[in-house]
């Protein structure tokens, strides 16, 4: 079976080898947004692996993943979902007009109180 | 003894207090925090992509700055920590990495960046001692029970932060303990606030922070610390019904410098 | 003048397929001293070995050459053929092509080249090789056995069901180890000590067994046959001799706080203890970490209710030395520790537990009576979730990467006994593969789904959060349903990994038995021979090998027995004839080559040389013992002044091969 072009980006970009999972769910047993995405962190991994990309650059689940780690902490074989995720999501943000957070949008959802810390930290993961 | 100090973006606007309360008691500690003057933003997330070099340079130039000082790179702020500890790392072990930063920067990455980064936390730990921070407490915080709330990113990836055990941390209760309160263990420590999600999904991020609280608050905390000007967010925007105070602002009351 | 044969064996195609065995043989056949050289399809089979005798005696060969496999496989079975047909079999030498050549390489021109000159130097070792002869030495006919579990025992019994002398070590004060600890046997759900303390019981009776229980192995000397091996006995402070096991010492010492290690700390029990009511032998132990007497000398209640007078604060520690003829390693296993899983919440909640202490919470003489208690506060628990593999198949730095083998059949049992006895508890295992070889395993597992109503979730466990009200939240993946649990639970289960006990690498290094990465002892062939390990008379029982169920355990502790029966019914042991000597002339009396002898097989001794004025000198010069030397050559590296050889490996041979290679 040929590799596609996307998901050999996937494997480059994360630095994550999706074959040394061995589909125990931990993963996602440990997500905390495991409930507001469509795909969860196992899918990520088994649909890389099965060269399914387009389903997860089409799913809003990549813009739900706190990128908190916990998947990949606790990943008994060192896979690490969160990467994959993160470079799913790098991936459909790198496409043109695709940045899911507009500047333009930005005024109307902050508050007085919003740190910096959360803009600055929004742009970088979803926006190029 | 003189540390350079990233303070990061936060700390000089909506998170003042955290800054402030750091360096009236490092001053208290006999530490010299000296703040990198040329100082910018680390974007907030790390960005784990291996294919990702601009996002990482204003960590580098960090680096590089506080090893031309010739001092370790103290910081204080969770996600700041998280990015330039990382960073630092990624340059270590990703040949790719370091050849690409070397050639962007016109340096020798591996060489000129190769700077310690050590967190608020880790000083005190290391550096100052929890048995001589306890010595130094003139308002001991007798009797109040303090939650520590790690969340994410002083501890996540474990490997790379070598911060604690990231599932069953004790250097915030340690700190705790040598300000003479009382630690709370609870298991919703380590767990994500939400994080930026906050942005556009405000609901996702209060459903996360608002398990944090009631964990602390059902084993008895009155009041829950963090290092992270987000987490804090989070938090108080999920109507925590604990106060959630910087680390820093109860360092200071127990030093007697607040 | 030599007259060397060369036979190039094709293995099928597992040579043949990668190394152009024409051209080697060809090219063989033009080194000199080679008179005959030829290839074949198989040199190991009858006709192959006919094809050799024939060579042997048609050209009145004095040496041969077979390019073939390793010498593990077939080096005996052509120095059978070369004796067969009048040759002395260490004129044989074995050019190995397969393993160290057709097997690594890919290019045929590249692997025939190594072909070539690996038969090369095959050829000028052989062309130096002069014809020796083995010599025998007795067997002592007495066997040790290291470790006092199921599989201990059982080596025991059949070694001394045949008549031979039998010492059994344990390093903890009774036999029956981990099995005496579990509460009920899988597939057939019987009682663990029902049918294990009949085993102790045979090994106390027999006389030809000899139980040095709170015993540790302190050494090891020697070799196949003639081991010397020293056993430090323990200082129980109990005088074996005259305890009887009565247990009022027990009852009246004042230290009621010791952990109860038998019941893996679940309960306490008195300083001075005997484990458990069937422990053989049946004989108090102070432990000296908790007795006040030991400690600081004030207290002395035992020793004025024994009615024997056994109590001995004084007792030491005994050394005991013993020779045999045979070694049975049974050192079994231990959970792993947890202290890397916190998101289970071991440390943090006594109501998470391991299975190992899901057995004592149910057993009778366990802390509850066999009335199966939440540890905290001791109600009933009405929701229990099992997880599978903790730290087993795990990569990273905190697991083991292989499979436990155990954990899927105790956990089905566990669930199964649960829910037949509390029918309102419900049961929930998470797993990531159900995995049931084995008679009437999988029938088993499916008993607990299907009859007894387990819920099975295929998935893991993420994280087990304790609740202020002691209630367990437990978050864990259903990859079935695509769904994230979040289950109230009383109680959880960790079925930990399991890891060679912690005293089995130390005993390794004593023994010169290899072990692998994950710390079992290797074993000679991993298929043909399971039980043996490479060090010739040491043999493996058990766990200590690789995780086992019981019934393996007890047939490969009967497979190690009848090894050592084998081995103790030998009359003598050829000894091999490949041992190193010294040319007391070049001994320069440094004493190098004793020091690094791993056998003790080298001594010095006085001796009178004649010098050329006529006058005699004494000299002190190493002699070797050649019934204990082993062969190893390790003397023959360290003697600085080339005075020590190694027959059948000769310096001379050596550097022949050397310049074979170079050339």
């Amino acid at each position: 079976m040929l590799t596609s072009k996307e998901k050999e980006q996937i494997i480059r970009s994360s630095g994550a080898d999706v074959t040394k999972c061995m589909r125990c769910g931990k993963c996602s047993g440990a997500c905390p947004s495991y409930d507001e995405m469509e795909y969860h962190p196992h899918q990520f991994v088994y649909f890389v692996e099965k060269d399914q990309i387009e389903k997860l650059l089409n799913s809003p689940s990549i813009y739900k993943c706190l990128g908190c780690s916990v998947c990949s902490e606790r990943c008994p074989r060192d896979v690490g979902p969160s990467k994959i995720v993160e470079a799913v999501l790098a991936m459909a943000v790198r496409r043109q007009d695709e940045n899911h957070l507009k500047a333009e949008n930005i005024p109307g959802m902050v508050e007085d109180d919003t740190p910096g810390q959360l803009l600055v930290s929004a742009f970088r993961k979803y926006k190029k | 003894m003189t540390f350079s100090y990233y303070p990061g973006c936060t700390l000089k606007t909506k998170a003042k207090e955290l800054d402030a309360y750091a360096r009236r008691s490092a001053e208290a500690l006999g530490i010299t925090l000296a703040e990198l003057p040329d100082w910018q933003c680390c974007g907030g997330v790390y960005n784990n992509t291996k294919d990702e070099i601009a996002t990482k340079l204003s960590s580098v130039r960090a680096l590089i700055s506080a090893k031309e000082q010739g001092n370790k790179l103290v910081t204080l702020c969770s996600a700041c920590h998280n990015v330039i500890k990382r960073t630092k790392n990624e340059i270590e072990t990703n040949d790719d990495m370091a050849f690409r930063v070397s050639n962007y920067m016109q340096c020798d990455a591996r060489k000129d960046s190769d700077t310690e980064v050590v967190h608020f936390f880790e000083l005190l730990r290391d550096t100052v001692g929890f048995d001589e921070l306890k010595k130094k407490v003139v308002n001991p915080l007798t009797g109040r029970k303090i939650a520590a709330y790690y969340g994410c990113l002083l501890l996540r990836p474990g490997k790379v932060l070598q911060f604690d055990n990231p599932e069953n941390p004790k250097i915030m209760e340690d700190f705790i303990r040598a300000l003479g309160a009382t630690p709370v263990i609870y298991p919703m420590r380590n767990e994500c606030c939400g994080g930026y999600i906050a942005i556009e999904s405000s609901e996702a991020a209060r459903k996360n922070s608002a398990a944090i609280y009631e964990s602390a608050e059902g084993f008895g905390a009155d009041c829950m610390i963090t290092a992270c000007p987000l987490c804090r967010y989070n938090l108080i925007k999920a109507e925590s019904t604990v106060p959630v105070v910087y680390f820093t602002e109860l360092l200071a009351e127990a030093l007697g410098v607040k | 003048m030599q007259k060397i044969g060369v036979f190039v064996c094709h293995c099928g195609t597992n040579i043949a397929g990668t190394v152009d065995v024409k051209a080697v043989a060809e090219a063989l056949g033009k080194e000199p001293g080679v008179v005959f050289s030829t290839e074949y399809q198989y040199m190991c089979s009858e006709a192959g070995q006919n094809l050799i005798k024939d060579a042997i005696k048609n050209y009145g060969l004095t040496g041969i050459v077979v390019c073939s496999c390793s010498p593990r496989m077939h080096e005996a079975t052509f120095r059978k053929t070369a004796a067969a047909a009048g040759l002395n079999s260490y004129m044989v030498e074995i050019a190995n092509i397969r393993e160290q050549c057709s097997w690594i390489h890919k290019d045929v021109k590249v692997a025939t080249e190594k072909a070539i000159v690996l038969g090369r130097t095959a050829i000028a070792k052989v062309a130096l090789n002069t014809p020796l002869t083995a010599s025998e030495t007795p067997v002592v006919k007495r066997a040790l056995v290291i470790g006092g579990g199921i599989a201990g025992i059982q080596t025991a019994l059949d070694i001394a069901d045949a008549g031979y002398e039998v010492d059994l070590v344990e390093k903890e004060p009774t036999i029956g180890g981990k099995m005496a600890q579990i509460d009920k046997t899988f597939p057939t759900l019987d009682c663990a000590a029902c049918i294990l303390t009949p085993k102790m019981v045979d090994c106390a009776q027999n006389e030809k067994i000899h139980i040095y229980a709170y015993s540790e192995v302190e050494s090891v000397k020697g070799f196949v046959g003639n081991f010397n091996v020293t056993i430090k006995k323990k200082a129980r402070f109990v005088d074996e001799t005259k305890c009887t096991g009565c247990g009022i010492c027990t009852e009246k010492c004042p230290m009621k706080k010791t952990p109860n290690l038998f019941n893996l700390g679940l309960d306490n029990r008195s300083a001075i203890y005997i484990p458990f009511a069937q422990a053989i032998p049946k004989i108090a132990t102070i432990d000296a970490d908790y007795c006040n007497m030991l400690k600081n000398g004030k207290c002395g209640v035992c020793s004025k209710v024994c009615a024997a007078g056994a109590i001995d604060y004084k007792q030491q520690d005994q050394y005991i030395e013993q020779q045999y003829g045979a070694i049975v390693v049974a050192t079994g296993f231990n959970p792993i520790k947890l202290d890397n899983y916190s998101e289970f919440a071991y440390n943090e909640s006594p109501d998470v537990v391991t299975s190992l202490e899901l057995e004592r919470l149910m057993n009778a003489a366990g802390p509850n009576g066999g009335t199966l208690l939440r540890p905290s506060d001791k109600t009933h628990p009405h929701t229990i979730v099992f997880v599978q593999c903790v730290g087993s198949r795990d990569t990273t730095d905190c697991g083991k990467p292989y499979c436990s083998k155990i954990c899927c059949m105790y956990t089905a049992k566990h669930a199964m006994l649960i829910r037949d006895k509390y029918p309102d508890t419900e049961v929930y295992v998470f797993y990531m593969d159900v995995r049931t070889p084995g008679k009437n395993f999988d029938e088993f597992y499916r008993r607990a789904v299907e009859d007894y109503g387990v819920h099975y979730i295929k998935g893991m466990v993420g994280k087990v959060m304790p609740q202020p009200d002691g209630k367990l939240l437990v978050r864990g993946s259903d990859l079935l349903t695509d769904e994230q649990l979040k289950i109230e639970a009383d109680m959880v289960v960790l079925a930990a990994a399991i890891e060679p006990d912690k005293t089995a690498r130390p005993l390794a290094t004593m023994l010169t038995a290899s072990m692998d990465t994950n710390d079992f002892f290797t074993e000679a062939h991993p298929k043909l021979r399971p039980v043996e390990s490479p060090t010739a008379g040491i043999f493996l029982s058990g766990v200590c090998q690789g995780p086992k169920d019981i019934p393996e355990t007890v047939a490969q502790a009967s497979a190690a027995a009848a090894k050592v029966i084998g081995l103790l019914a030998k009359p003598a042991l050829k000894s091999n004839p490949c041992t190193a000597h010294s040319d007391e002339n070049l001994c320069n009396g440094c004493s190098s080559c004793e020091r690094v002898c791993p056998y003790g097989a080298i001594s010095y001794v006085d001796k009178e040389f004649r010098m050329p004025d006529r006058t005699t000198k004494v000299r002190r010069v190493a002699s070797v013992n050649p019934a204990v030397c082993q062969g190893c050559g390790a003397c023959t590296v360290a003697c600085p002044s080339g005075a020590m050889d190694l027959s059948g490996f000769s310096n001379k041979q050596i550097m022949a091969e050397v310049d074979a290679i170079c050339r």
